[in-house]
């Protein structure tokens, strides 16, 4: 857990006192990502790096799982946290090991125990171990160095890690490639992790709760849902984009909007019968044809079923386009804009049909949070337009 | 079967003249005359090294601490004006270092060595000074961000990094040393430029040059030595020599 209670930070510059950092108080619970977010001179580095103090506070306190850091010392402090930054940071006078050693060499750990941290620290991030341990970091590609950076940060387990940028100068494909492996890890790991970013895409994917800053001020303090349901001003609106409910698509799951109510027949019933529930459910063009054990087989149109007479499984089509309840609803309206249908069938791990999810249903689901929230205050953070404050 | 090819031609060409200059120095003497210097070479080549070696360590051991403390933080508003005062003392003749510390320390070894000392130090505090300050504030940011102490960043990874710049220094300021040494002579230290300017007062060219030519090969052997110290000594990942 990590809590900042009215940490402020103010610059002493030639132009006058620059606030960086406003009295910013916030707590991240224990194994959740927080990501920093707003543009740049807005006062999320500094923040970020005052927890370690590479910045020194100007005031204000830093709790790591409930004790006040004031008292540690420096190095202590920054032993037991773990520090990713942008430019990577890799010593290039030492090999890969001794870059991920170096840590628990500091905290005085015996030779055995550190060399085989570093190989289970190599498996971890997936990289060879003998191929890679005694090589130096300029013979290792950009996207290897950063994964070594995580490794160096992560080598002698602190409960807390600070990112700044991590993934920022590595190209698109990689950066989306490092982001999954580093959630994956984080998974098992639990770590409360501090997380500075510029780019809401990565914020929404990485983050447990987004934090945005603006000016020096902590503006809003949510959940990504909830940032992008109910944005608090028209800052935050504007820094999400006009886009910002389909970024929600990526957040919601199927399984939090399906319906168990949908309409089906088996191979038995007559093709009466399926214009019949076509017309009860409402939908206009088919209806899906299951087994015995629920799963679909294929569909039977509405044209079909109103100018032919017999049973369905004589004529039936292609097995329509199923989406399975973990899928979240980038995936299925995808789907749906794909192959121009409404509603789409849902199935679980087995395949079976447990229900639908319909085009009404996501677009209610995005707009009631809106509307729920539209009229509510937006006063609170909202940001004094103060001098131009900048960052460093 | 060995043909005559062109480069055969030239080699052949070679050993000839070879073969021409030894019947030629062997029937005007010069060899003899070189013989006859020996002793002398050796004797002043011993002290003309001796010269170098103490001026150019004590000269490594002040300035690689005096670069160091001057790139520190907190040094950084008296450094700039620092390395302008050495960079303005570079510029002075050694020849005129030698003579005023001559006048103040009189003649003999000890001037010398503080003269030479003196022209020595400054190449390598800058050095020093330029390789640690541009150690990349990302990499003392994470050294710093990992809880080294400020010694430990200093030792591991800032020396680590500037060591290369620090030895081209250390190259630069030794190959000023050995060419300089001879000019000690006037001020009464010894070293090879005893048989320099004592051939030059006599107009006799071959002790003039068995005061240079080993004077030369000194420079290139001493250049040399520090070349594969660094080789070995700079860590392979910021060693451009061994990438």
């Amino acid at each position: 857990m990590i809590r900042l209670d009215n940490l402020t930070k103010v610059f002493d510059t030639p132009k006058g006192a620059v606030t960086a950092a406003d009295h910013i108080s916030m707590e991240v619970p224990t194994g959740e990502i927080c990501i920093l977010l707003g543009p740049s001179g807005c006062g999320k580095t500094t923040t970020l790096k005052m927890i370690n103090r590479i910045i020194r506070p100007t005031s204000g306190k830093v709790f790591i799982n409930g004790e006040d850091t004031t008292s540690l010392d420096t190095q202590d402090l920054r032993r037991s946290i773990g520090y990713v930054i942008q430019q990577i940071g890799l010593f290039p006078n030492m090999t890969i090991e001794e870059n991920i050693t170096v840590v628990p060499k500091l905290l005085g750990w015996d030779k055995a125990k550190y060399k085989e941290r570093a190989r289970e620290m190599m498996r971890m991030i997936a990289l060879e171990p003998d191929a890679f341990l005694k090589r130096y970091p300029s013979e290792l590609s950009g996207g290897q160095q950063q994964r070594i950076g995580v490794a160096r940060a992560l080598a002698a387990d602190p409960p807390v890690m600070l990112m700044d940028e991590p993934f920022g100068a590595i190209d698109p494909i990689n950066r989306a490639v490092i982001q999954d492996e580093f959630l994956k890890m984080q998974q098992d790991l639990k770590k409360t992790i501090m997380f500075v970013s510029h780019d809401i895409d990565e914020a929404i994917k990485m983050g447990d709760r987004i934090a945005i800053f603006r000016e020096g001020k902590l503006v809003q303090y949510s959940q990504p849902d909830e940032l992008l349901a109910a944005p608090k001003n028209e800052f935050v609106e504007s820094f999400l984009g006009e886009d910002r409910a389909l970024k929600r698509l990526n957040l919601v799951k199927v399984r939090d909007l399906a319906s168990e109510d949908i309409g089906l027949v088996r191979p038995d019933d007559t093709l009466e019968t399926a214009l019949a529930r076509i017309g009860d459910y409402g939908y206009q063009t088919s209806i899906v044809m299951v087994n015995a054990k629920r799963q679909p087989v294929g569909i039977i149109s509405a044209a079909v079923a109103r100018t032919t007479k017999g049973h369905c499984r004589d004529h039936f089509q292609s097995v329509p386009v199923v989406v399975s309840l973990d899928d979240d609803l980038r995936k299925v309206a995808s789907l749906m804009f794909s192959n121009d249908m409404t509603w789409v069938p849902c199935v679980d791990d087995e395949g079976r049909i447990v229900g639908q999810i319909t085009q009404r249903s996501i677009t209610h689901h995005l707009g009631s949070r809106y509307r729920a929230h539209s009229g509510a205050d937006d006063t609170v953070g909202e940001a004094s337009p103060s001098s131009s404050a900048s960052e460093e | 079967m060995p043909t005559l090819n062109l480069s055969g031609a030239m080699r052949l060409l070679v050993l000839v003249a070879v073969f021409m200059a030894g019947i030629w120095s062997q029937s005007s003497g010069v060899i003899d005359d070189f013989i006859f210097y020996l002793p002398d070479i050796q004797y002043l080549a011993v002290q003309h090294l001796w010269l170098t070696a103490i001026s150019g360590s004590l000269a490594i051991l002040v300035a690689i601490p005096l670069g160091t403390l001057l790139s520190r933080p907190s040094m950084a508003r008296v450094a700039e004006s620092a390395m302008q005062v050495l960079n303005v003392g570079t510029t002075i003749p050694t020849l005129a270092v030698l003579a005023l510390s001559m006048s103040f320390l009189g003649i003999g070894t000890v001037p010398a060595v503080f003269g030479l000392f003196v022209a020595t130090l400054l190449p390598i505090t800058r050095n020093t000074y330029t390789g640690l300050k541009g150690v990349s504030p990302a990499l003392k940011e994470a050294a710093a961000g990992i809880g080294m102490s400020p010694g430990q960043r200093l030792m591991r990874v800032e020396l680590p990094n500037a060591l290369y710049v620090i030895f081209a220094g250390i190259r630069t300021a030794l190959a000023i040393n050995v060419g300089t040494v001879p000019l000690a002579f006037l001020i009464g230290a010894g070293g090879l430029g005893e048989l320099i300017f004592t051939g030059i007062d006599l107009y006799d060219p071959v002790m003039m040059l068995s005061g240079a030519i080993p004077t030369a090969l000194l420079a290139i052997v001493v250049d040399m030595l520090i070349a594969i110290t660094a080789f070995l000594v700079v860590p392979r990942g910021v060693n451009p020599s061994r990438a």
